[in-house]
């Protein structure tokens, strides 16, 4: 059984993007803790490309891993020294691309030394939505073949969010995982994985999963569920208003 | 001041200031019994042995008069030699018993300073405010409380006494060597002004060597503790192999610092090593030239007895040179020290603040400006009000001043005009402690002390039962996830609470402020890492605790704050548009209204 649900999250093709919506947020931290391979699994197997990850080199496995955590780390460095973390040599001209993929390149252009600002240790002095874009800047910018957010958009307002996911469409042939609570962060996902007690209980896309009567249906109606009425009331007066 | 980074010096002080010294002097002073009485005790040893070399001079007097000049009988001789003899092992134990005390007084003296010291900086550093610690990495704090203090341990203990014993010996043995003979203690004194002018020459160079050293080293203890911080961070990246150049590099750097400065500390003792060789030759070849030819003050005895006191003439001194070096050592270490120590406190109680009355809960903000350090204006005259018991959300684009304003509710720093008032009483006239125990704040990554679960809830209340933890950890909904885990409330967790996840947390950082009680909740971004079922749960948990409170939410998920009294929009610093979720659903034009269209955005 368990090597059922590990193999099935790993089983996606590249270039796809797989999403999770998940209950108990230690287990999908789990997950992707097992794919960089931060801890062994005891019973079953992590496949890349049909490789084990245990017969992988460590180093080349992780570099092909571009990982933004939950809580975000910085280092006491400049904002391009930190964005560069993953790859110190590459020239500005990648940063700034990062940036911008992550939204973060006005902000930071608004900083009184631009990307050349210190930020403290634990990225003190930026919001936690600022943070968040910075660390998903320095996951893109190793331009890996796998991507994960784990949680990496939850301090992030609702617009910039649609920036990011827009931004995060452009990125072609990498394979993305995302974890998130909002559903909108997850909605575009090729596949959509609800876990559930440490076992998959429901996946497929969007308009799958709503259409059963499960978790990511309860879950939708809890964040969207005045949507429908809002569609029924509404739709009449946007139309007047267009 | 600018943000300091791991590899960046921090400014050096250029003076060698004999003022630290002073104040370090300062912290001594408690201890005046103690250490009066160790250097009491010392001088006495010290003149004992002083007397060690005369009672040498008898014996070999006695020895050379019986042998040559027949004026003691054979049995007189013997007496005398045992007696010296006697007297000689006397002083020797005595002197040895004296030193275990000394020891034992001296170590005591210099662990309280340093106890003293160390507290004096942690208690300071609790009230240095946020923009202290943004500014440098936490390492180079932490290097200073910990290495700094531990190297000024040897110099406090033992410098001291040993200092001021060895003056004291230097003046004895003077007096004996000049009673002596006169002759002999002008030749021994020559050596001081070549002696005099090497420390000279020394002294500057050897504290700016120390003053880059321990500079050098606070870096790579900072790039330590940053480095055990940010490992998942390093690990995901595959940064292993540059962090190690970078390390080597800081490494080498406080290496070499050390090799540079430690020279300077060997340059004096082979100094005064030959100075004393070359003195005691030249006593020996002139004693015994002068012996030779007759001279009738000088005897073998007298010799032997010279030659003793200039070896303990020349000891005190590289003692004192010694401490010297150690002082400088030292001095490069207080100013870093003191440096915290006197780093401003920006928020304190203003004089004759007063406790913050039993809050009900009424805030208002009366036309308050705000900006950081950096000069740029965070918030600019804002105005509001919030009536007892209300639930305040406030949202806006990230950067727009919402978790200023909750911090400022705080007072975790001051308002640059205009004012903030609790029931009409203004926050900066009462005492930040009864004002911050009244309050309630959960920020968006929640510190996790180490020890059990338990521990951590009850942090917010010392005084409560484990029944009380327990009803306040159900009323959050934290109670069923904590059950799962292996021993329940007992079970350890850590700083960063590693083993649990971002919303297990908050939730426990949740239970924390319920038992707390607080009149006025602050709930900054606190429920985004949790996921939507346990937030359904919650929210019931949150109804219960905002009950009868002042909250300010601030959130994201706009589902989570539609049943606040008010929702304030805020950007660059203003209220844009203020009013219930209702109210400022009709205005189609608003920012609200936008905000809450785009959550559906993506639906369409």
């Amino acid at each position: 059984m368990n090597r059922f649900w590990i193999m099935s999250v790993f089983a996606y093709r590249q270039g796809r993007q797989s999403e999770s919506s998940v209950q108990q947020d230690l287990v999908k931290t789990t997950i992707m803790n097992l794919l960089c391979r931060f801890f062994d699994v005891t019973d079953g197997r992590v496949l890349v490309d049909g490789v084990d990850v245990r017969d992988m080199d460590l180093h080349q496995l992780r570099d092909g891993i571009g990982l933004a955590m939950q809580d975000v780390f910085l280092f006491s460095d400049t904002i391009e020294g930190n964005i560069a973390y993953g790859d110190p040599d590459c020239s500005f001209e990648k940063v700034e691309w990062a940036a911008k993929m992550a939204d973060a390149d006005g902000f930071i252009r608004e900083m009184e030394d631009g990307y050349d600002t210190v930020v403290g240790e634990r990225g003190i002095g930026l919001s936690g939505g600022q943070k968040q874009r910075i660390s998903l800047a320095r996951a893109i910018l190793k331009e890996p073949s796998i991507i994960i957010l784990d949680d990496t958009t939850s301090a992030v307002d609702m617009e910039t969010e649609t920036l990011i996911q827009h931004d995060l469409k452009k990125l072609n042939g990498e394979t993305v995982f995302i974890i998130a609570h909002r559903i909108s962060s997850i909605k575009d996902a090729d596949q959509i994985l609800v876990i559930e007690d440490g076992k998959i209980t429901e996946h497929g896309t969007h308009d799958e999963l709503i259409a059963q009567d499960g978790y990511y249906r309860r879950v939708f109606q809890h964040q969207y569920g005045e949507f429908d009425q809002m569609v029924k009331n509404g739709k009449n007066g946007k139309k007047e208003g267009n | 001041m600018a943000r300091n980074r791991i590899n960046q010096d921090e400014d050096l002080e250029e003076q060698f200031d004999m003022g630290q010294l002073m104040r370090l002097a300062s912290y001594v002073g408690p201890f005046k019994k103690q250490l009066i009485t160790a250097i009491v005790i010392m001088t006495i040893a010290s003149a004992l042995s002083m007397l060690q070399p005369i009672f040498m001079k008898n014996v070999m007097d006695t020895i050379t008069e019986t042998n040559f000049q027949h004026s003691y009988s054979q049995a007189e001789a013997i007496r005398r030699i045992i007696f010296n003899s006697v007297l000689m092992m006397a002083v020797s134990f005595i002197c040895a018993f004296i030193t275990r005390f000394k020891i034992r007084l001296t170590a005591n003296v210099g662990q309280g300073v340093i106890y003293n010291l160390r507290r004096e900086l942690f208690v300071h550093l609790q009230e240095l405010p946020f923009s202290y610690y943004d500014d440098k990495p936490h390492g180079k704090i932490q290097v200073r409380v910990v290495n700094y203090v531990n190297n000024l341990s040897d110099l406090l203990s033992n410098g001291i006494v040993n200092t001021i014993t060895d003056m004291f010996s230097l003046v004895f043995i003077l007096i004996f060597m000049l009673y002596l003979n006169v002759r002999f203690t002008l030749i021994c004194l020559c050596g001081l002004p070549i002696l005099t002018a090497i420390v000279l020459f020394v002294k500057s160079r050897q504290h700016k060597a120390w003053q880059i050293q321990s500079n050098k080293q606070s870096n790579l203890n900072a790039y330590i503790a940053e480095s055990v911080n940010g490992i998942r961070v390093t690990q995901s990246f595959v940064r292993e192999g540059k962090n190690t150049e970078v390390f080597n590099e800081l490494n080498l750097d406080a290496r070499n610092a050390w090799m540079n400065a430690v020279k300077y500390n060997f340059i004096l003792s082979p100094v005064i090593e030959n100075i004393t060789v070359i003195t005691t030759s030249i006593i020996y070849v002139l004693g015994i030239s002068w012996l030779m030819h007759g001279d009738t003050v000088i005897t073998v005895g007298l010799l032997t007895a010279f030659v003793g006191y200039v070896s303990r003439f020349w000891s005190p001194i590289t003692t004192l040179s010694n401490f010297y070096n150690s002082l400088l050592t030292a001095i490069s270490y207080l100013e870093r020290i003191f440096e915290s120590i006197d780093a401003p406190v920006n928020v304190h109680d203003k004089e004759g603040a007063v406790e913050m009355p039993e809050v009900k809960g009424e805030v208002e903000f009366r036309d308050v400006c705000f900006s950081y350090d950096d000069g740029v204006r965070i918030l600019n005259h804002v105005s509001f009000r919030v009536k007892e018991g209300e639930s305040y959300a406030i949202v806006g684009p990230t950067g727009a001043g919402k978790s200023t304003i909750v911090n400022l509710i705080s007072r975790f720093y001051n308002v640059d005009s205009g004012q903030i008032l609790i029931d009409h009483t203004d926050i900066s006239d009462v005492t930040i402690h009864s004002l911050r125990t009244q309050m309630g704040v959960m920020m968006q990554d929640s510190f996790i002390f180490s020890g059990t679960i338990m521990d951590n809830i009850r942090y917010g209340n010392d005084e409560a039962t484990d029944e009380d933890v327990i009803r306040a950890a159900k009323t959050v909904c934290a109670h069923e996830f904590i059950m799962t885990l292996e021993d329940g409330y007992q079970t350890q967790v850590n700083e960063r609470g590693s083993r649990l996840s971002a919303g297990q947390r908050q939730l426990i950082s949740f239970a924390r402020a319920v038992l707390a009680d607080p009149k006025i909740l602050i709930l900054d971004e606190a429920t985004s890492a949790i996921d939507t079922e346990t937030e359904i749960l919650l929210q019931k948990g949150l109804q219960e605790m905002l009950k009868g409170r002042t909250s300010f939410i601030i959130a994201h998920r706009l589902s989570t704050i539609k049943n606040a009294s008010c929702i304030m929009y805020v950007d660059h610093g203003q209220i844009l548009e203020k009013g219930s979720h209702d109210q400022l659903m009709q205005n189609h034009e608003g920012e609200y209204y936008k905000l809450y269209q785009s959550q559906y955005d993506f639906l369409k």
